[in-house]
């Protein structure tokens, strides 16, 4: 990486935003250049600056407003505390009620589906999307059998609106895997493919991790992660798989399991 | 069991740049946030609220440009008056972490909304791109193009102000 690739980047660096690959990019690149090493502490500077300007934190006057507000507002909002607390409630219960009716990721997936909410972000932040850029899968399989010890099958699912895009090498479970990249309208959608070594398969599992929606399954012997900002509908009509025709039942009513933070306050 | 009351208050003092403006903004936004709690569906709760809080003030701030009171000004102004001689000796005079609070605050607000709220929610409350991506409705990407904008920025503007004390 030069320079000029460099310092658009370092912000998102420094806020520890990057992937792996560029970081290390990033780092070796640091080590011989000092202009960069300098824009970068300029950076980190800066962002002590801002914190050191005020965090307004609310008055207490601001809270009694809240909770006991005007008059007149009374009769029309009554128990306003005892709504609020329906609404801390009400965060706490969206998880809990998902908690109980969608069996939470095992650690082992949850850890999974966050890493490849990650890569998703990072290839579209990076502006590292593609490494070869084709809608035609005859090109971008042969380029991959010569940078893997794989080759994923590529399908051409245009017909169904997904455009095929290109393919990237990006970093899952500390190995390289495929990375098959399809756009939806707007929307990009990462597939993850790598071999499933000796793992029997698996029916495909959805859950939305920020606003993310990750799609995981195993099958023909590779593990599939797919994973858009695209609605969990409209990823389902992603037929990469057999277990999206039908629609899989796990695929359904499930825009509900997220991070909640319970109400601190 | 106001859930992150302070929060929601720091985005909007930095947004519509005084306690009156900001209380009510808060206000606002919670009595709507009670409304519409049904169409709340178990995302990141704090991110929701959060959106809707934005929403309030760029309305109002939509009011008062309307008005014609050039908001950044106003913020400048106001914070000017609250200015008080920063004489604090500041020996290595370029280094951005020593420029006064006040400067600080002041050029902070000088910046266009969009940077600065990505600077106030990454730097005070401590949120990902992700997070921020979500409030202010826009893609991760253009977060980060903002955060990297609005640094840029205040780095110009601290290290204007600093050249300016020393000669
Ligand atoms: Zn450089
Ligand atoms: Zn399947």
């Amino acid at each position: 990486m030069n320079c000029r690739e460099v310092e658009p980047l370092l912000g998102a660096y420094l806020d520890g935003e990057l992937d792996l690959l560029h970081s290390l990019d990033i780092e070796a690149h640091l080590g011989r250049c000092e202009l960069c090493a300098k824009s970068l502490e300029e950076l980190r500077q800066t962002g002590f600056a801002v914190s050191a300007a005020p965090r307004y934190r609310a008055s207490k006057q601001l809270r009694a407003r809240l909770v006991h507000p005007a008059s007149e507002q009374r009769r029309v909002f009554a128990p306003v505390n005892l709504r609020w607390a329906a609404v801390a409630a009400g965060f706490l219960l969206a998880a809990v009620t998902v908690w109980k009716f969608v069996p939470p990721p095992d650690q082992a997936t949850g850890r999974m589906e966050r890493s490849v909410v990650d890569n998703h972000v990072r290839s579209l932040l990076a502006n590292h999307l593609l490494d070869v850029q084709s809608a035609d899968r005859q090109t971008i399989q042969p380029w991959f059998s010569g940078k893997l010890d794989y080759a994923p099958e590529v399908e051409d699912i245009s017909a169904h609106g997904f455009r095929l895009l290109g393919g990237r090498l990006d970093y899952l479970e500390g190995r390289p895997v495929a990375a098959l990249v399809y756009q939806r309208a707007q929307h990009v959608v990462n597939v993850f493919v790598w071999p499933a070594t000796g793992q029997p398969d698996r029916p495909a599992q959805a859950h939305s991790v920020e606003g993310y929606q990750v799609v995981g399954w195993r099958a023909k012997g590779m593990n599939w992660w797919a994973v858009s900002d695209l609605s969990p509908a409209s990823l389902e009509e992603m037929p990469l798989c057999p277990c999206f025709m039908p629609p899989h039942p796990a695929l359904q009513a499930r825009n509900l399991r997220n991070i909640i933070r319970p109400a601190s306050d | 069991m106001l859930p992150h009351l302070d929060s929601a208050h720091n985005l909007a003092r930095w947004l519509v740049g005084n306690e009156q403006d900001a209380e009510d903004a808060v206000q606002d936004s919670y009595l709507r946030a009670l409304t519409y709690f049904d169409s709340f569906h178990g995302e990141d709760g704090r991110a929701w609220l959060l959106a809707i809080v934005r929403h309030t003030c760029y309305a109002q701030l939509r009011k008062k440009v309307q008005h014609g009171l050039q908001h950044s000004e106003a913020l400048a102004a106001s914070l000017e008056l609250e200015m008080v001689e920063d004489h604090s000796p500041d020996p290595e005079a370029l280094a951005l972490r020593n420029s006064s609070r006040i400067a600080i605050e002041r050029a902070l607000a000088q910046l266009p909304p969009e940077f600065r709220e990505a600077l106030v929610l990454r730097e005070m409350e401590g949120m990902s791109y992700r997070e921020i991506a979500r409030i202010t409705d826009v893609p991760v990407g253009t977060v980060m193009s903002r955060l990297a904008r609005g640094r840029k920025r205040l780095q110009d503007m601290l290290t204007a102000k600093v050249r300016k004390e020393t000669t």
